[in-house]
């Protein structure tokens, strides 16, 4: 399977009001290539979760999207704190995001959840005081 | 309703993305949480909202959000309202506060989505 195009991002956590922007850059390039608005839809939400992730749990990192012919691949690798207990992280409202997060709208523990109902595959790799690596495969 | 009507039933003003206001809106999502909306809102919905920050305008863009109504006065700063008009996405001002701007809405035939789990 002949991978199509790859996109490669660096998410900084410098600042907040940026995040996102290589989730909107890729949901263009996706509406180009003509994907259909089912996937765009989960492709975008499951990315821009997983890029507030690296940024308000981690100190940002490395986004690469691959896209083939049946598939688009999202690799998410931070050098952050990594997750202590994965299985409790995917549970529905379980957050260690401060405060301040939560004022600007994250932090409610549904993003994780939220990225696995949108993926149809995901896959993650942590390590504490190593990083966390999050690949979601979403079938187009 | 369009985005239009929403203006007249909650005598509000759009100050961005005004290439947008005639567009049709099915459902609409209330939440100062994106996350929640992230993980509920549904086609063709407007976001009311009382967050103010250029999260709101990304997370529409993500979720393909009709228009943003911003409530109790909320006014977006310089940054927002240029990343809305090159969306096209209107955003709209209402001094009322949340639970008013909802029930108005509602009270003009607009639901919200289906809960499908
Ligand atoms: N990239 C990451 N690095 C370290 N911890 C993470 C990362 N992503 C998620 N987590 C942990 O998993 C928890 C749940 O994540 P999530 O479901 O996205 O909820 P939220 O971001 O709202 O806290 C977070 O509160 C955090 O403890
Ligand atoms: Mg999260």
């Amino acid at each position: 399977m002949a991978d199509l195009m790859e996109l490669n991002y660096t998410v900084s956590n410098e600042d907040f009001t940026r995040a996102g922007e290589a989730s909107s850059d890729v949901k263009k390039k996706l509406k180009q290539l003509g994907v259909s608005p089912d996937a765009i839809r989960k492709v975008a939400i499951a990315l821009y979760e997983g890029e507030i992730n690296m940024i308000i749990h981690a100190y940002g990192g490395k986004i690469k999207v691959t896209i083939s012919e049946n598939a688009i691949t999202l690799v998410l690798a931070d050098k952050g704190p990594g997750i202590a207990d994965v299985e409790k992280a995917m549970q529905a409202g379980y957050s260690t995001a401060p405060d301040k997060v939560r004022s600007l709208g994250f932090g409610a523990g549904m993003g994780l959840p939220n990225m696995k109902k949108n993926s149809d595959q995901m896959d993650i790799q942590t390590e504490i005081g190593v990083g966390t690596t999050v690949t979601m495969v979403i079938n187009i | 309703m369009t985005v239009n009507d929403i203006l007249d039933i909650l005598d509000a003003t759009a100050i961005a993305g005004k290439s947008g206001l005639d567009n049709e809106v099915l459902t609409a999502c209330g939440s100062d949480m994106m996350s929640d909306v992230l993980a509920f809102a549904k086609t063709q919905c407007v976001l009311l909202t009382g967050l103010c920050n250029p999260q709101v305008i990304r997370t529409a863009e993500m979720m393909d959000i009709v228009a943003i109504i911003f409530v109790r006065g909320k006014t977006p700063d310089e940054t927002m309202i240029k990343m809305a008009d090159e969306m096209g996405l209107p955003i709209v001002v209402t001094s009322h506060r949340m639970f008013s701007s909802c029930g108005l809405l509602y009270e003009h035939g607009l639901r919200g989505g289906i809960i499908d789990g």
